[in-house]
């Protein structure tokens, strides 16, 4: 492939990639996602490859392995398209028959369609499927319809007409266009995106860096993998405008080891980007150049820290420092450094793309656009949605997610990872944006929503993540070292049986020395697990402390004795 | 292997990155991936060629979860305990394991077979709790379905 030198050959090249494709013929589309590859969606690839083959259908029917649907619950999910035909729990067995009956007929076959559960009613069409109906899939979307392994695909949904508009406006028009927009970082901290990139660029020093933060550490949280795995180049083009903006020649993506799949795609991506002259010295000719860079992170939650992720950047532990200078002044090697993370950048193009005031028609006062959350725990319908910031916790529990299965009870919702809070059922009605899960304890950190049912022990889930941060905790500062130890001893004899009347006291003056005196956040957020939990339900602590009992049956207290 | 090859493999790696001292975690990544853990000499190699002290790799080495100093086992089990997997039931899992390969999380069997190892999440939350080994994922494991599961490995 020729690189591109100018923008207009970037119109005439998508033009002809649109041009040789034709709308109405049937693309058979298989998720591959992390999650449909664990129920086996490679083999199902495959056998739709063979089966195609044996029909000698292979000119008529396209393949194509897609990122991540969302709805990993039902996987292998198979999309027919144009007409969207979704099949669920699709296995090896059922391809030759999808092939003859489905695409060679036009017949539906009942058995692999999905069953609504308010109405048991079978849908056919993706469309209609409340889990996807209900979502405003702007950033997420397009996941369905591309393989991730092609810029071509990419390019035909209208991929890099963000970065062309953007090149042909002022950074400054640019900056503002993000800021009016409303852009909040999505991987937790919520900062105006727009505001961050202004300070990077007036940051005085000619070497500036950008850098993609997926090092998606916490638990039950996938939205950026799944971006990056099904949609690499949404975030190199959200990337590259970025750096156009803030005058950045250099960008790093650091991304988790423990995601080989996004690993593999992003590379790729990089490689694709570079040969098409999207990527690398004179960006389709504006005299913009930018390159990007892969590492691997090496499994420490506290790197999705930003001074933390620079060191390790740098070959260094992954320690973080106090931010009396921010990053934007002095970051990775001590130069500007501007970091957002992943869903953040694939925001960008849409907004450049299709303005500020339609992306800003979306959501709440103070929170704008949408947000992934991945929904995961005792829920029915396990995997991402993408909603409207603002939408409320019950909506998005009982609506798209079909509620708690087995028929249990809904206790708890558990929002922004580790150093999030739990929420109880009487907030259930709580409009979800950034603003008001801090108020009532928690946050909305980069997106994990884990729903708990009427079996779940609130005194082991606080003790579960203070575990986890305990482990994680890099040891730099006291108060998050040795106080974190002490809540998790304190956390422990209370689920062994063994708590003390005072240690309810104990974990409450813990906790404010850590808000206090922790040098990042990972020390100072640490103690919404168990304020939250003690706020919601103080009842179970007292159980486990006062009668020795578990009121869940999860704690082994019997055992303990 | 051979310490003759070892030092081949790693001077291998270290030319692939350039001897980037930036790139000390991907270099002891690839390492790693060639080796199956990382030896002293190995350390000693990389200290060398990139110029910094021996102190400074090894402290990133033993900082990062991924990396092992000891020789690990052919299957490398990963428990996940990500919060979905956890309220699923991921600790008892994780127990039966342990209990069925007589060592803890972080060990090696004698036979060198398999390590034991957790991790934090995968992502894979649908299916949990998650257990991969190498880099086949098995989802819902139960503690009786993962000792079928652990058969199928030697």
């Amino acid at each position: 492939m020729a690189k591109l030198k100018s923008l207009g050959e970037l119109d005439a090249l998508r033009k002809s990639i649109t041009g040789k494709r034709d709308p109405k013929k049937t693309v058979i589309t298989v998720c591959n996602g992390t999650g449909c590859q664990a129920h086996g969606c490679k083999t199902v690839t495959a056998a739709f490859q063979k089966e195609l083959k044996k029909q000698k259908l292979e000119s008529k029917v396209d393949i194509r392995a897609t990122g991540c649907h969302g709805f990993c619950e039902r996987g292998p999910l198979v999309v027919i398209k144009p007409k969207n035909i979704f099949y669920q729990r699709v296995r090896v067995k059922d391809v030759p028959e999808i092939i003859s009956e489905t695409v060679g007929k036009g017949n539906v076959i009942e058995r692999m369609l999905y069953t609504d559960r308010a109405t048991n009613k079978k849908i056919t069409y993706e469309h209609d499927v409340p889990f996807y109906k209900l979502q405003k899939r702007i950033v997420f979307g397009n996941n369905g319809l591309i393989d991730p392994t092609s810029i071509d695909d990419y390019l035909a949904v209208g991929g890099y007409a963000g970065l062309a508009k953007a090149l042909k406006m002022t950074p400054d028009a640019i900056i503002d266009e993000i800021k009016k927009a409303g852009l909040r970082g999505r991987g937790g901290g919520g900062f105006p995106t727009g505001n961050k990139w202004e300070s990077t660029r007036k940051a005085p020093g000619k070497t500036k860096y950008v850098i993609c933060n997926a090092d998606e550490g916490d638990p039950g949280a996938y939205m950026d993998r799944s971006l990056v795995e099904g949609n690499p180049h949404s975030v190199l083009e959200g990337m590259i405008i970025g750096a156009y903006a803030i005058g950045s020649h250099e960008g790093y993506i650091y991304v988790r080891n423990e995601y080989p799949l996004a690993v593999r795609n992003i590379k790729t991506a990089i490689e694709q980007a570079e040969s098409y002259g999207l990527l690398g010295k004179n960006i389709m000719g504006s005299g913009f150049n930018f390159t990007i860079k892969v590492q691997r992170g090496g499994g420490a939650f506290i790197c999705g820290e930003s001074t933390a992720l620079m060191a390790s950047l740098e070959g260094r532990v992954g320690e973080p420092r106090a931010k009396y200078v921010h990053t934007s002044e002095q970051g990775l090697w001590g130069k500007p450094t501007n970091l957002n993370n992943v869903e953040t950048w694939a925001n960008v193009p849409l907004i450049i793309n299709n303005g500020s005031d339609w992306f800003s028609k979306t959501g709440t006062k103070n929170s704008k656009g949408t947000k992934i959350f991945s929904l995961v725990g005792n829920i029915s319908n396990t995997g991402l949605v993408e909603v409207p910031m603002g939408i409320t916790l019950r909506e998005i529990i009982y609506d798209l997610g079909g509620g708690i299965p087995k028929g249990r009870k809904f206790k708890a919702v558990q929002t922004g990872g580790p150093s999030g809070g739990v929420i109880p059922e009487s907030m259930l009605d709580l409009p979800v944006d950034f603003d008001e899960l801090t108020k009532v304890g928690s946050m909305m950190g980069s997106g994990g929503m884990i729903v708990m049912d009427d079996k779940t022990c609130m005194v082991n889930i606080a003790s579960y993540f203070v575990t986890f941060l305990e482990g994680e905790s890099c040891g730099k500062c006291l108060p998050c070292r040795e106080g974190l130890l002490q809540m998790k001893q304190i956390l422990t004899r209370i689920t062994e049986g063994k708590g003390k009347n005072s240690d309810i006291q104990l974990l409450e003056e813990l906790s404010a020395t850590l808000v206090d005196a922790s040098l990042c956040a990972l020390g100072s957020q640490a103690s919404n697990p168990v304020m939250s939990t003690l706020r919601h339900f103080r009842d179970e602590y007292i159980a486990h402390i006062k009668d020795k009992k578990c009121p869940a049956g999860v704690c082994k207290i019997g055992a303990a004795k | 292997m051979s310490p003759k090859e070892q030092k081949a493999k790693v001077k291998q790696v270290l030319e692939k990155h350039r001897r980037d001292k930036s790139l000390l975690v991907d270099i002891l990544q690839d390492i790693q991936a060639e080796i199956g853990y990382l030896p002293k000499d190995a350390l000693q190699q990389t200290n060398q060629a990139l110029g910094i002290p021996l102190s400074r790799v090894y402290s990133v080495a033993t900082f990062f979860k991924a990396f092992s100093l000891t020789p690990r086992g052919r299957h490398l089990i990963n428990v996940c305990m990500g919060t979905a997997c956890h309220v699923r039931g991921a600790v008892k899992v994780l127990e039966k394991i342990e209990h069925e390969l007589k060592i803890k999380k972080g060990a090696t069997t004698k036979d060198l077979k398999f390590t034991l190892e957790t991790v934090n999440c995968v992502g894979a939350c649908a299916l949990g709790p998650m257990v991969i080994i190498g880099e086949d994922y098995h989802g819902e494991m139960t503690p009786e379905g993962v000792v079928s599961v652990l058969k199928q490995y030697n």
